[in-house]
């Protein structure tokens, strides 16, 4: 087995080579969960800078921005410490305290107060009404979230670009249907780096190949339910990685820290029934488990290290909104993050709670199956990761009619939900705890 | 399907017929329109059989292709129903405003279900690109009705958009049933639910309304045994002995579009009963400015239509659809407490009782100044699921708006921040608040056509007519 | 192939004196279409014919074919496939820019008088096998194994082997215009082919040496000039042959229903059934339906179990099920809204949102 952080720096290495070659306009960068995006991002940043290029960087959310300004920030400094970032915002945008610190860094809502910075960051929705300028690269972060008519706005503003994002994650949406646009290379529903490839078959796609987040023990249910052709390894190996309890205990709870503890997983199941999408008895599940972690003192190892597994390093996700308000409600934790896995997108902790998105369900959508919203919730986690489901789920995939419509020339979006399930449920089977 | 229509077809199913889910009509029901019932010919691209046509219910014209393989007669077909159109459309003359055409009202065309949209848009694909010179020459108003039935077909696609309607759509967007949205698609089906006969309950018209022999499909597919036992005799005599055969084609095809020609007729009469929401209009006159312009196309340049919509046409329809969404969405929900009720029970609106109001109280803003920011607080049975800060408007108020303050237990303040022009709702007056609101705002720059990026594939090649799209096959 | 045990006598008792009703790829593709249905694997792996059933039971199945549509189509199929598939060759030449330059044809549907399905089979198995490169095989007959039963396909089918893989071409006579066809129709023909891929996969036991894409050809525009796409199976695959393999076992289907249990129609001397309906309505009750409104449009006995769905949620369609809290049936629904019943104790959430939906709906009267 080669070294992973050999492995990683030669496919950076290379991605900054084609970079520096200027011999594509367009170069695109898959990264499985935490494979090291972010750090690519600020690096590439760098690159430019150091080469005196102006660069435009395009992020999806304002969290997104800030989380990117930060990291910037200081290697920026550190390389040019006359160099200055500029954000460009909405105006009556108040900037963030941990933004407002930073020496280099610069906030307004027009390009003219920003006084021409080295780089320019915002949200893709801002730059969409920025005009005239043209900046000799941009990179586009996030890109398969990114739908494609958002870049078709934005393109002329750059270049050259690298884009990057998670090709696992959930895919943009929109809340019209129409398949008028269906099998057109250029079809605005489709994902900006979808687009871009189908017309610009050379552009190079690169893939980080190592997964510095997630656990050995996610390392191949992930990669074969989520990433069936590239897959991705674990920058950690087997036993690296521990969570750990400064108290026993003996409840059912406990029966599920003790399995996600020993596995990395837990599949959490409640007597089989079909309820509404906000099913007190499971949300109360999450709320127990979520609390239990913390009443036990949750610990986790990497290496030798062993760190507090405090409130904010827990996340509880679910698929639906009503389903967020009903576990905050319960849950009544401050610290402790809640959110739909849209939100949860890009974010890293090291336990996770989870509600499956077929628990309680009778029939699945194309919504509750979507690989992506799967993906993201199983793969935020460094340490462990504890689904709480209703039984049944298995029989529910079993009987699913497969009629999805096909349309010619659309591109066959892979992973497959369904099958994405089966995989992912297979795999967690074995570490059943009932409720 | 929202929780409000589920809930409505489960009491259709007990009360033994259909169930309003609104109360208030949420499209335009024009005065005149023109009524459309399309057949096409099995097993073939969308080739006309027969349309009945008119705008009196009292007296339909139906024109038919008597061949349906043969070009000719298929053009001879759409040349007549340009005739029918085309002189509809001059009803509604454009002027011009200044620099503006408008329109003081605007065409309506009526099809019964899905398909017949289907038809429309693609027999407009069929013939917008003909021309009327060269080497497969059609009548003047074949191309031009091409245009204007691709117009139609792509303004249907805009939810809130009336210029043409699908009964079925209309209905079901209007009434529950007691069966599944899959056989609300039959026409007489759906009606039987709606209106059943006299002496027959919703059910039985239901299940008589889908026996081909008793209701023939609504077309533009035929029923197989009328096809095989009724159409291809008459069809194979017309071959034989076209001038003698053409009564019994004509009586046969008659035959199969009258009834829902009547039916379609009775969906635009039970519109008629209700009250138009309070926006219908609003919607009715972008309609008419859509008209109008694309009327002013028409007189001075008139190209046909894209075959597909280019990566600026598609990205600027898409912010458009899902502009048009949200409008009609929201002023749906504020047009019709009905559809609101759909919001309450997901807890995304409210609606209770105002237990307090503090006109006066006043708060510091960003800049240090003392402004207005009034409070209500209303009391309410319904499960609210908003979080603090969520903006929230009024559709008695539909100007006033604020965010949510504080909900506890059936309580819930709201500050009120814009629209204080408006007189504050007072102490036990009903109110209602949602959070489905209008986005508002511009929507993005689109660069020109010209200037398409190469990620979408650079700048495309002008489209222009061909012979070739001139003289495309149609076998 | 392995060799298979001979049918399970339970299914011929099932059926009821009559030989079993051939599959075609659309029944094995209905394996997908409804898999939770076990009324509908029952009768399918039985080989029983479910249009007779359902016509006894006076439910007949509204499937009728237009003879303009069949014209249509077959004339579709013989232009392109007239003088050896010579036009059919060109387009996969012209469009898929295949290097097809001596192309042979093989129609495998005659094998002299002897016309036996094991023998077409077996020959079918001999050619595709070991067949030279660059030739079109049409009319093979395929043999695949559903619930632990051989069945035979004989699809409409040409397979083209070019470079060593086995390409499938679908033949199908729905236009694609500017690009696009009716995605069901689309999705239909995508779930066929897949079978097709499946059994010649199986057939010639080697996975790789067929394509995962398939050829589909249609009518071009509003044309009979063909337009060849080609379609991606590989999601229909896995589908597929997942509910082939939990299917692998006739036994556990059949040993839920009890001994003896007959579908048979008992026809008289002149063939007309004699079976009493109520009789076959009691057995057809033993399998239990998971009817949704879609059966309707893909199963023969789709109006016989909405029927039996009378007052049920599911008759409503599944996006009503839901939203009426999974609920079984309609009255109940409504009892558990207007508060007349209180519901099982787990049911208290359900009744809790059927109530503000019934009070917020009475409301706006």
């Amino acid at each position: 087995m080669t070294d992973p952080a050999a492995e990683a720096a030669r496919t950076t290495e290379a991605i900054l080579a084609d970079l520096r070659s200027g011999a594509h306009r367009g170069i695109v960068v898959d990264s499985p969960p935490g494979a090291g995006k972010s750090t690519l991002v600020v690096r590439a940043a760098l690159e430019l800078a150091l080469a005196g290029e102006r660069l435009m960087i395009v992020a999806q959310t304002n969290e997104q921005v800030d989380d990117l300004i930060v990291r910037l920030s200081a290697s920026l400094f550190a390389a040019r410490p006359d160099a200055r970032i500029g954000r460009l915002s909405r105006g009556g945008f108040t900037a963030p305290p941990r933004l407002a610190a930073l020496p280099n860094v610069v906030v307004a809502s027009g390009l003219a107060d920003l006084n021409d910075p080295l780089v320019t960051i915002a949200t893709a929705a801002k730059w969409a009404h920025v005009r005239d300028e043209v900046w000799p690269w941009a990179i586009v972060d996030e890109a398969y979230q990114m739908r494609s008519d958002a870049l078709l706005v934005l393109a002329a503003r750059f270049e050259r670009a690298l884009f990057v994002g998670d090709p696992g994650q959930l895919d943009p949406f929109s809340t019209v249907e129409n398949d008028r646009w269906r099998g057109l290379t250029w079809d605005p529903m489709q994902s900006a780096i979808s687009v871009l490839l189908r017309n610009n078959p050379s552009v190079p796609v690169h893939r980080l190949p190592v997964s510095w987040r997630l656990p050995y023990s996610a390392q191949d249910v992930v990669a074969s339910a989520f990433y069936p052709f590239t897959g991705f390894r674990t920058g950690t190996g087997p036993g690296e990685r521990e969570l750990g309890f400064r108290t026993a205990g003996h409840g059912v709870e406990d029966a599920v820290l003790t399995t996600a503890a020993k596995t990395g997983w837990s599949l959490v199941e409640l007597p089989r029934r079909h309820t509404l999408r906000t099913d007190g008895e499971a949300v109360e599940a999450v709320a127990a488990i979520a609390r239990r972690l913390l009443e036990r003192g949750a610990t986790a190892r990497d290496g030798s290290a062993v760190t507090p597994v405090g409130p904010s390093r827990i996340a509880v996700g679910a698929a639906h909104r009503d389903q967020v308000a009903a576990i905050r409600a319960v849950l009544d934790h401050p610290e402790i993050v809640v959110d739909t896995a849209n939100r949860l997108q890009g974010r890293e902790y090291d336990v996770t709670v989870f509600l499956h998105p077929l628990s309680g369900r009778r029939d699945a959508t194309a919504f509750h199956l979507e690989a992506g919203r799967l993906c993201v919730l199983a793969s935020r986690h460094r340490q462990a990761c504890i689904v709480v489901a209703r039984a049944g789920i298995r029989d529910l995939l079993d009987a699913h009619p497969s009629s999805a419509p096909v349309h010619l020339g659309d591109p066959v979006k892979f992973p497959d939900g369904w099958a994405a399930n089966q995989t992912m449920l297979a795999h967690l089977e074995p570490h059943t705890v009932s409720w | 399907m929202s929780a409000i229509a589920a809930y409505a077809r489960a009491l259709a199913v007990v009360e033994g017929v259909a169930q309003p889910i609104t109360t208030v009509a949420h499209v335009h029901v024009a005065a005149r329109p023109l009524v459309l019932v399309p057949l096409a010919l099995a097993g073939e691209a969308n080739a006309p059989l027969a349309a009945m046509v008119g705008t009196d219910p009292a007296s339909p014209r139906l024109l038919i292709v008597p061949q349906p393989r043969d070009r000719q007669l298929r053009f001879a077909f759409a040349a007549s129903l340009a005739d029918v159109v085309l002189s509809y459309l001059d009803e509604f003359p454009v002027a011009l405003a200044g620099e503006e055409p408008v329109a003081a009202d605007a065409p309506q065309l009526w099809v019964p279900n899905r398909g017949g949209l289907a038809f429309l848009r693609l027999f407009g694909r069929s013939t917008r690109f003909r021309r009327t010179t060269g080497e497969y020459p059609v009548a003047p108003g074949v191309p031009v009705l091409g245009r204007w039935l691709t117009w139609f077909a792509e303004r249907s696609e805009y939810p809130g958009a009336s210029a043409l309607l699908a009964a079925t759509e209309v209905l079901g967007a209007h009434w529950a049933t007691g069966q599944s949205a899959l056989e609300d698609a039959n026409l007489a089906a759906l009606l039987g639910w709606i209106d059943p006969p006299a002496g027959s309950s919703a059910r039985e018209a239901a299940r008589e309304a889908e026996d081909p022999t008793v209701w023939p499909p609504a077309g533009p597919s035929t029923d197989p045994s009328f096809d095989n036992e009724v159409l291809a005799p008459a069809i194979a005599a017309y071959a034989e002995a076209p001038e003698r055969s053409t009564a019994r084609l004509e009586r046969a095809l008659r035959g199969q579009t009258f009834p829902t020609w009547e039916l379609t007729w009775r969906a635009i009469e039970l519109m008629r009963t209700l009250t138009p929401g309070g926006s219908v209009a609003v919607r009715w006159a972008a309609d008419c400015r859509q008209y109008a312009g694309f009327h002013r196309w028409m007189a001075e340049d008139g190209l046909p239509q894209a075959r597909r919509d280019g990566a600026v046409a598609a990205a600027r329809r898409l912010l458009r659809l899902e502009w048009a969404q949200q409008e009609y969405t929201v002023s749906r929900s504020f047009d019709d407490p009905r559809v609101m009720a759909d919001f309450r029970v997901t807890g995304e609106a409210f609606r209770g009782t105002v237990t307090e109001v503090d006109a006066e109280r006043r708060v510091e803003n960003e800049n240090g100044n003392l402004v207005k920011r009034p409070l209500v607080v209303v009391r309410t049975e319904d499960p609210v699921h908003l979080a603090v800060g969520t903006a929230v408007g009024s559709p008695s108020r539909p100007k006033q708006s604020g965010r949510v303050l504080e909900t506890d237990a059936g309580l819930v303040t709201v500050e009120i921040a814009k629209g204080l022009r408006e007189a504050l709702p007072r102490v036990g007056d009903d109110v209602t608040y949602s959070s489905v609101l209008s986005s508002g705002g511009r929507g993005p720059n689109l660069p020109p056509v010209e200037d398409t990026p190469w990620t979408h594939g650079g700048p495309p090649e002008p489209y222009v007519p061909t012979d070739e799209d001139a003289g495309e096959t149609w076998e | 192939m392995p060799k298979l045990p001979p049918p399970d006598p339970r299914l011929a008792l099932l059926r009821g004196s009559v030989p079993p009703k051939r599959h075609n790829a659309r029944t094995i593709a209905a394996l997908t279409t409804n898999p939770g249905c076990v009324r509908r694997a029952v009768l399918d792996t039985a080989g029983i014919d479910k249009d007779a059933l359902a016509r006894h039971l006076e439910f007949p199945a509204p499937f009728g074919q237009s003879s303009f549509a069949i014209t249509r189509g077959n004339a579709f199929e013989a232009q392109l496939k007239a003088d050896g598939c010579a036009e059919l060759l060109t387009l996969l030449r012209e469009t898929l820019e295949l290097d097809l330059t001596e192309v042979a044809y093989a129609d495998l549907e005659s094998v002299g008088d002897n016309t036996s399905e094991d023998v077409r089979n077996t020959y079918s198995e001999q050619q595709l096998a070991h067949g030279g490169e660059n030739t079109l095989f049409d009319h093979p007959l395929l043999r695949l194994i559903v619930a632990g039963q051989s069945v035979y396909l004989e699809p409409d089918l040409v397979a083209f082997q070019h470079q060593g893989r086995f390409h499938v071409v679908e033949i199908k006579s729905f236009a694609v215009i500017d690009g696009q066809a009716d995605p069901s129709k689309v999705a239909a023909a995508a779930i066929q082919s897949a079978v097709y891929v499946h059994a010649l996969r199986q057939l010639l036991g080697r996975p790789e040496a067929v394509a995962d894409e398939v050829v589909l050809v249609c009518p071009k525009d509003f044309s009979n000039r063909p337009v060849a796409t080609k379609v991606d199976v590989r999601k229909q695959l896995l589908v597929l042959d997942h509910q082939l393999k939990r299917m692998d076992d006739v036994d556990t289907l059949l040993s839920a229903l009890p001994a003896g249990l007959s579908l048979g129609l008992a026809p008289g001397p002149d063939g007309t059934p004699t079976r009493p309906v109520g009789e076959l309505t009691a057995a057809l009750g033993e399998m239990s339906a998971r009817y949704s409104p879609d059966c309707l449009s893909h199963c023969e006995l789709g109006f016989f179990c909405r029927d039996e769905a009378t007052g049920c949620t599911d008759a409503l369609g599944t996006a009503v099920r839901e939203q009426l809290g999974g609920v079984d049936t309609v009255a109940e629904a409504l009892q558990l809204a207007q508060g007349t019943w209180a519901g099982d104790e787990y049911q208290a959430e359900v009744a809790a949102v059927l109530r503000t939906t019934a009070r917020v709906f009475s409301e706006t009267a």
